[in-house]
């Protein structure tokens, strides 16, 4: 794992030290809100329902035991004993008093982490892969240039008051977990028939109110001219993006309005100078640096099956369910990517306790080369577990209400905060997801149903990713009372999809039921070995329109 | 500033976050921000209302709450209630996790 360097720890202290004096400012009136508001902002600090939220940034979505403690450590001493992940590979705490933030990111800095670009109008925490690292066939750990683009974003001068807040997702893999193509920019790791490494870049994805499936802008950029590239759509951006209305602000609504072709001139006429420029290259000595920090740990050589977990399997029916579930293969022989569900059947999506933190952050160091990664999806990864280990671990998480096996079923929700706890919302997503995974709390009806991604957002901001859930649902509000429309066919994968709005909305009271009716549409049409979204391509939105408004 | 009510709402009250912790607060009849919502002034009638939030607005407040607005309640019987989801949600706390929120403080009071 990337180590701070003495620039890191630097910039963090200063950081933190600067916002202790911006709210001691606040709190004695020296401050207006209006000028405190973009300070605590820039540090993560959000005012919700019903308190402060506090969001913290996990760079790539890695932590180490250390780091996840620390979480733990944060939610006992300054919140109400859990934290929120999200679906920027994040997490929040929904509770903290504002006075006491300033030695809660003082905690936070003695283990390498912030709140910085966690909010506001600059380029935010760059997310990534979670298999990163661990998965088979990958072209290069996404982590390593994900970091390069953290230390370049950080505070770089020119972008620190962008039109609106800009979001960049690395992935290393053919199979897209990081939901590249609705980001601002998506980067995909690619290697040329001479061996090169470079990158594909995709621009002008998102979500919210106007969704946008990415545009590749370009094949294959060059290793050591990653950045230049990246600065040249951050230069064209920020001279050309909406400032005169927020909901256009984004650049996906600029590619749109610009046009493909032209915003790829723009941005190469931009590359162009800056490249020739040379001054953004990462010199070879810090690239290895950084690289290093990401090297494989030391895997033992194993064989690729393991007597002892087959022999669980057989014993255990349970465990053989879980493995068949939330297991992924690894690169390594011997070795298994775990899956941790954070959707136990009517919980709340994402959420941990201090215990199951620090549960985790033990399993971690014990068993996982002491890594632990945060899912868009709201769910944790062991990334390198011996097959052998896997019942233990099993076990341990099991006895912590951690081994839900539901991964990419109908009950691993993403759920937004909602109405429950934040400002923006019209609608309530979380009693919706809890209610779904009820419905369909049998797993063996889950494993008939097949991979089914539901992602309920609780306003058009659609951080629940509603757009791009294979069932989407989007809560919205009617004089006061909540409603639930539903969407079919998105997809966040790289075969990505805005999903179809069905129609009129649905009732608190009906809204499951539809979403049941869906789901037995489905059923009654699918073809031999099809999952949910393949039926729908084949078929269409009009059946499941017909039966939903029958 | 944020406007929680209906045109033709009748009954409002002015609510607001404390700055220390966040807290959801409410205007009380004698210029007091209380956390629970019965203790909350009612305004009956639009300019009622303007004369509510004005209250609500003197300078010296901002060292204490953010973002004062009025917001829609409706008459229960002797009783009022917040009018929308969302007002019932700050009054009361997440509805999923009863143990939080001003729901938990009257549950351990009572």
């Amino acid at each position: 794992m990337y180590r701070y360097d003495e620039f890191d720890h630097q910039l963090v202290g200063e950081r933190v030290t600067q916002f202790r004096g911006q709210v001691e400012r606040r709190v004695s009136g020296e401050l207006s809100e209006d000028a405190f508001k973009p300070l605590r902002l820039m540090n993560g600090v959000y005012l919700q329902l019903h308190a402060y939220m506090l969001r913290v940034a996990i760079p790539y979505g890695t932590l180490s035991s250390k780091q996840l403690r620390m979480q733990a450590h944060i939610a006992r001493k300054y919140d109400r004993g859990y934290g929120h992940f999200t679906t920027r590979q994040n997490i929040q705490f929904n509770w903290p008093a504002l006075d006491k933030i300033p030695d809660l990111l003082e905690e936070l800095a003695t283990v390498e982490m912030h709140a910085i670009q966690t909010s506001g109008n600059c380029i935010r925490n760059v997310t990534a892969d979670q298999y990163a690292g661990a998965i088979d066939n990958e072209v290069e750990d996404p982590r390593i240039i994900s970091e390069i683009i953290r230390q370049w974003s950080t505070f770089h001068p020119e972008f620190t008051y962008l039109p609106r807040k800009f979001k960049i997702a690395v992935t290393g893999h053919d199979n897209d977990r990081a939901a590249i193509k609705l980001h601002d920019i998506g980067i995909v790791i690619k290697q040329n028939e001479l061996g090169d490494i470079g990158y594909e870049i995709h621009v002008g994805g998102g979500q919210g109110r106007t969704p946008f499936i990415a545009k590749k802008m370009a094949d294959f950029v060059p290793k050591a001219q990653l950045l230049a590239y990246l600065e040249a759509v951050m230069r064209v951006y920020n001279r050309l993006g909406r400032r005169d209305n927020s909901y256009k602000a984004r650049i996906k609504i600029m590619v749109h309005e610009t046009g493909e072709e032209e915003m790829r001139r723009l941005i190469e006429a931009e590359f162009a100078k800056i490249d020739a420029s040379q001054m953004l290259s990462v010199p070879q000595a810090e690239a290895d640096r950084i690289s290093a920090y990401f090297a494989n740990p030391a895997f033992a050589a194993l064989p690729a099956t393991s007597a002892a977990m087959e022999t669980a399997q057989k014993q255990d029916a349970d465990f053989a369910r879980w493995v068949r579930a939330n297991i992924v293969p690894h690169k390594q022989d011997g070795y298994a990517i775990v899956n941790i569900s954070l959707k136990p059947i009517g919980g709340v999506p994402g959420d941990a306790t201090d215990v199951q933190m620090e549960a985790v952050a033990d399993l971690a160091e014990r068993y996982s080369f002491d890594e632990i990664r945060v899912t868009h999806e709201q769910n944790l990864v062991l990334p390198h577990v011996r097959l052998d280990d896997l019942k233990t671990v099993y076990d341990e998480l099991q006895a912590h209400e951690l081994a839900t096996a539901n991964l990419g079923l109908i009950s691993d929700t993403i759920a937004c905060p909602g109405l429950d706890y934040c400002n923006l919302a019209n609608a309530r997503s979380i009693p919706l997801a809890q209610e779904i995974s009820e419905r369909f709390a049998d797993l063996d009806r889950q494993y008939d149903i097949g991979e089914l991604k539901i992602k309920i957002s609780g306003c058009i901001n659609a951080c629940g990713h509603h757009h791009v859930g294979h069932i989407g649902i989007l809560g919205v509000d009617k004089k006061g009372t909540e409603f639930y429309q539903i969407s079919l066919g998105g997809s966040a994968d790289e075969n990505a999809s805005i999903g179809t709005i069905t129609g009129r909305a649905f009732t608190e009271e009906t809204i499951v039921d539809a979403i049941e009716t869906v789901v037995t549409t489905y059923k009654d049409m699918r073809q031999d070995g099809e999952r949910f979204i393949d039926t729908y391509r084949r078929v269409g939105l009009d059946p499941f329109k017909e039966r939903l408004y029958a | 500033m944020a406007q929680h009510s209906s045109k033709g709402a009748r009954f409002q009250a002015v609510t607001a976050n404390r700055l220390s912790d966040g807290e959801v607060v409410y205007l009380t009849a004698d210029n007091q921000w209380a956390e629970t919502f019965p203790a909350a002034d009612i305004a009956d009638g639009a300019a009622a209302g303007e004369a509510l939030l004005a209250r609500a607005l003197p300078a010296d407040f901002e060292l204490h709450v953010l973002e004062p607005y009025l917001f829609e309640v409706l008459q229960d019987g002797a009783h009022f209630k917040p009018a929308s989801v969302r007002e019932i949600i700050r009054a009361a706390g997440p509805t999923v996790r009863l143990d939080l929120g001003k729901q938990a403080d009257a549950k351990q009071e009572s």
